[in-house]
This record gives structure tokens, C-alpha cells and sequence, in this order.
């Protein structure tokens, strides 16, 4: 019997991989990353866990180092954040057209200039179409149990794509929450060992990564698109199975009193929690308001996201990053585009915030909905706006 | 490959459009990347066999007649052979449309 016991998010991250007996971790430390990677250093160097933790000069060289190792068929994860994941942005797409499971958490982090450390999704926006699978999460718990989900969706043969676990930088990678940790026993017989089934082997000679001319380009990638899309079933199809096994389950689109509400408001990552209580406050205030926190990001849930906003008059959405130029925040442009053709639809208000580390309170949370309630019955100037943003 | 690039469907590819099966480059046409073909004045070749040596696609080799003479499915018309040809045989001439 297991119990919950009390740890920082990136350390229970870190366990989680082990867990997962991992083969290969390659790795280059940026902050909020760090201490996922130090501590999974640690366990290899002491033993713990029967691995290679490859040091490497850069993000590139550590999504390269993944690549080489997923291509002989050995259990691959890294971490990186923010810029990091900029600077292995090349090698993203590469390890997806060639199909290599490798499992990435990613603390996100706000992009410079100015410098910052401090969390937003931009890093996670800028990797949207590099043909990964992408989680958020919103707790330690979820991060844990999205780690050992990723592998196990990741490896399966009807998907063998890379998956992306995001979790926010600081707010969730450095919290110490309560975390229940399964059995060894228990991860085993839910994650099979990684079975690639071309792997480099000078046995069995392949060439991987060939040469794509203009007569077969666009057949590789229309077969890459209907892989991740048909990802989906196996994504559903692991997380029922991870509930039945260990009581936690998981679906694509989280929905907290969508059913009747008028106003919805929707979140992705940590602060869906606090998005979750300041819905609560205002429901015990008698406010028929719900909310939706988005869970999986690519392959993207269109059915889910029409299901669960149909009844709703106006939906708002809060974008924790900006493209710039653009006519929303990048998950509202989404939003827009899966609702555009439905003959029924709300209403959309977008809103950006928590912008490099900045603070999304619950009080915060009730001013846009009363904002955005507002914009949707007066309109706005403006494509979107910053909440919070002085001046 | 049992079917050539031009046939194969999004379906028919591999894993990652993995390649198993070694050497099938040489299915992969580059002559109709060309602009310009080579021809040949024969009676003023000597066979030394230059053009082959400085041909960069490794298309030129030798005729039942021993004369050098480039593939057509590989050749790209660069043109690099007529300049290396010593007795000026080569003579490049614009595809047709």
C-alpha cells in the first residue's frame, strides 16, 4: 500500500521516470528544469537507476543525444524549458516525422527579452506544430501520472510519437505537494518494455531520416497527420486504463459545471486551480459559471471542446502566452477555429495573462469573467487584451 | 521497393518513412532536374575517360562501343563535362519543353 508523501513536483518527477526504468536520459540544465535533471543524475549516479544520463553541451545536442538513443530502441527522456526548448526546436520535428517515442517534460518558462525565468506557455506555443503529442498538467499528482502515461503512449506501436509533458515552471516544478507514488510492481505491468520495431541494428540495416524529394514529401507528412489524430483513441485508451489501474483517470477536456452554464471559461496548466476555485466562489454567489481546463493540446480535442461548450452563451479564454500580430492568444485562436463551423456557438472573449510569471489569483480570475461577460455583449477594439496589463 | 516513389501512397510508407531496404537511391531520378543535355561528337573522342573521372554524379560510363557517354536518368546537365573534355566532344544543348 502506497501512501502519499510529501515532495517537490520536479524530485517526484524524477522518480517517475525511474520508475519507468528509463535507458537513456540526455539532458542540458536550464532554469526551472533543473531539478528534475539533477535529481535523476543523482539516482544514476547512486545507482538507483540502471541507466546512461548523457551530459551535453546544448538542447540541441541533448534532443540529438534522444534521438540517436529512441532510434536503437531504448527508453528515452529529457527535460528542458523555455529557451531550451527554442534551441532544440529543429531537432522536435525531426524525432516526430521519424517516429522516435521519446518522452519530454517541459517546466514551461516565458521566452526572453526581457530575461525571465518565470513561467508562461510561450515556450509550449512556439513547439505547437512540431507534431508531438502535448499534455498540461495541473498538479504534481498529474505530472507523475502523465510521466508514465506519456511512455506508455509514446511507445505504443499503433502511435510511436514523442510526448510532450508540460508542466508550469515554478508554480507546479517547485511546489511540494502531497504525491502518491505507485509501486514499482504496479508501473511495470502497465508500462511493457519499448518494443521500437525498426530499430539501428547492423543486423537488420535501415536508413532512418532519408532524403524526402517533392514526389514523396507530402505523403510522409500526410501519414505523420493522420498518426498523431489517431493517436487520440490510444491517448483515451491509456488513460482509462491507467484509472482502472491506479484510480486517477484522465480525459482530454476537463469540465467543471460546463452543463449549465452560461458563462465558460478556459484555462490549461496550474492555474486551472486556481481558475477552479474562483469558478466555485462565484457559483456559491449564486453566478452560473463553469469552467473548462484543456488537458491535452496536440492531437488537439475538437469533439470535446464542441461538446462541452454547446450550452454556454460565452466563453472566455485565457491564453498564458501572445502571438504577437495575431488575432487572439494562441489556444483561443484554436478554440475559434473548432467552433467556427457549428451552427450553435458562444460567444469567444480572449483574454492574455500570467504572462512571465505573473500571478493569476482567484480575485483575477473573477474580474475576467466579469470583463469578459461584458466584452461579449459590448464588443471590443481590441483582438484581445492583456488582463492586468498597467497603463 | 516494389513500388517506385512516384507510386507509393502516404499508406505504403514505413514507420518514421523509415528505409529498409539498402541501395534504392538509385531508383531516385535527377535527370529531370536537368536544363541542359550533353551530346556527343564521337569522332573526336579519344576514350580517355576524363569526363567519367570529373562527372560528380558518377552518370558517365562506357558505351558497347567503349565511348563515354553520360545516363540520362542521373545526368543533372551540369555541363561539368564539356569543360573537362580535351578534345571538346561535349557539346551541351537545351532540353526541348
Amino acid at each position: 500500500m502506497t501512501t502519499k508523501k510529501g515532495m517537490e513536483v520536479s524530485v517526484a518527477l524524477g522518480e517517475a521516470v525511474k520508475l519507468a526504468n528509463a535507458d537513456v536520459i540526455a539532458a542540458y540544465p536550464i532554469t526551472p528544469q533543473t531539478h528534475i535533471v539533477e535529481h535523476l543524475a543523482e539516482i544514476v549516479a547512486d545507482g538507483e537507476l540502471d541507466a546512461e544520463f548523457v551530459l551535453v553541451e546544448s538542447e540541441h545536442s541533448a534532443m540529438s543525444a534522444c534521438l540517436g538513443s529512441a532510434a536503437v530502441g531504448a527508453r528515452t527522456f529529457t527535460a528542458t524549458a523555455g529557451p531550451g526548448l527554442e534551441y532544440m526546436h529543429n531537432v522536435l520535428y525531426v524525432v516526430s516525422s521519424m517516429q522516435l517515442p521519446i518522452v519530454m517534460a517541459v517546466t514551461n518558462r516565458a521566452l526572453s527579452a526581457p530575461l525571465s525565468i518565470w513561467s508562461d506557455h510561450s515556450d509550449a506555443m512556439s513547439v505547437r506544430d512540431t507534431g508531438w503529442i502535448q499534455i498540461f498538467t495541473e498538479n504534481g499528482q498529474e505530472v507523475v501520472d502523465n510521466i508514465l502515461c506519456a511512455f506508455r503512449i509514446a511507445e505504443d506501436q499503433r502511435v510511436l510519437l514523442p510526448v510532450m509533458t508540460h508542466l508550469d515552471g515554478f508554480f507546479l516544478s517547485h511546489m511540494i505537494e502531497p504525491i502518491l507514488l505507485p509501486e514499482q510492481s504496479e508501473v511495470d505491468q502497465f508500462l511493457p518494455p519499448n518494443q521500437y520495431p525498426l530499430p539501428l541494428n547492423p543486423n537488420k540495416p535501415v536508413t532512418m531520416g532519408d532524403f524526402g524529394p517533392p514526389i514523396i514529401y507530402a505523403e510522409t507528412k500526410w501519414a505523420q497527420q493522420v498518426n498523431l489524430r489517431a493517436a487520440k483513441e490510444v491517448i483515451l485508451e491509456v488513460w482509462r486504463e491507467f484509472g482502472e489501474r491506479f484510480g486517477r483517470y484522465y480525459i482530454p477536456v476537463e469540465c467543471h459545471h460546463c452543463e449549465d452554464a452560461r458563462v465558460l471559461l478556459l484555462t490549461m496548466g496550474s492555474m486551472s486551480e486556481t481558475a477552479m476555485t474562483a469558478i466555485d466562489k462565484m457559483r456559491g454567489e449564486g453566478k452560473n459559471v463553469g469552467l473548462i481546463r484543456l488537458r491535452l493540446w496536440r492531437p488537439f480535442p475538437f469533439d470535446e471542446i464542441r461538446k462541452a461548450v454547446k450550452n454556454a452563451e460565452v466563453l472566455i479564454v485565457l491564453d498564458r502566452a501572445l502571438s504577437f500580430g495575431g488575432p487572439a492568444g494562441p489556444v483561443c485562436s484554436e478554440i475559434k477555429a473548432a467552433l467556427y463551423q457549428q451552427d450553435k456557438r458562444p460567444k469567444i472573449v480572449s483574454f492574455v495573462g500570467g504572462l512571465g510569471g505573473r500571478d493569476m489569483s482567484v480575485g483575477g480570475f473573477e474580474e475576467i469573467v466579469s470583463r469578459g461577460t461584458e466584452i461579449s455583449k459590448t464588443g471590443s477594439s481590441q483582438e484581445f487584451e492583456i488582463f492586468g496589463v498597467r497603463g | 521497393m516494389t513500388k517506385s516513389e512516384g507510386e507509393l501512397t502516404w499508406k505504403d510508407l514505413e514507420v518514421g518513412s523509415i528505409v529498409t531496404e539498402p541501395g534504392n537511391a538509385r531508383q531516385y531520378k535527377t535527370g529531370d532536374w536537368r536544363s541542359q543535355r550533353p551530346t556527343y561528337d564521337f569522332d573526336k573522342c579519344t576514350k580517355c575517360g576524363l569526363c567519367a573521372i570529373f562527372c560528380p554524379e558518377g552518370a558517365i560510363s562506357q558505351n558497347e562501343d567503349g565511348y563515354f557517354e553520360a545516363d540520362l536518368y542521373y545526368c543533372k546537365g551540369c555541363g561539368i563535362c564539356t569543360q573537362e573534355c580535351p578534345t571538346k566532344v561535349i557539346t551541351m544543348v537545351e532540353e526541348e519543353e
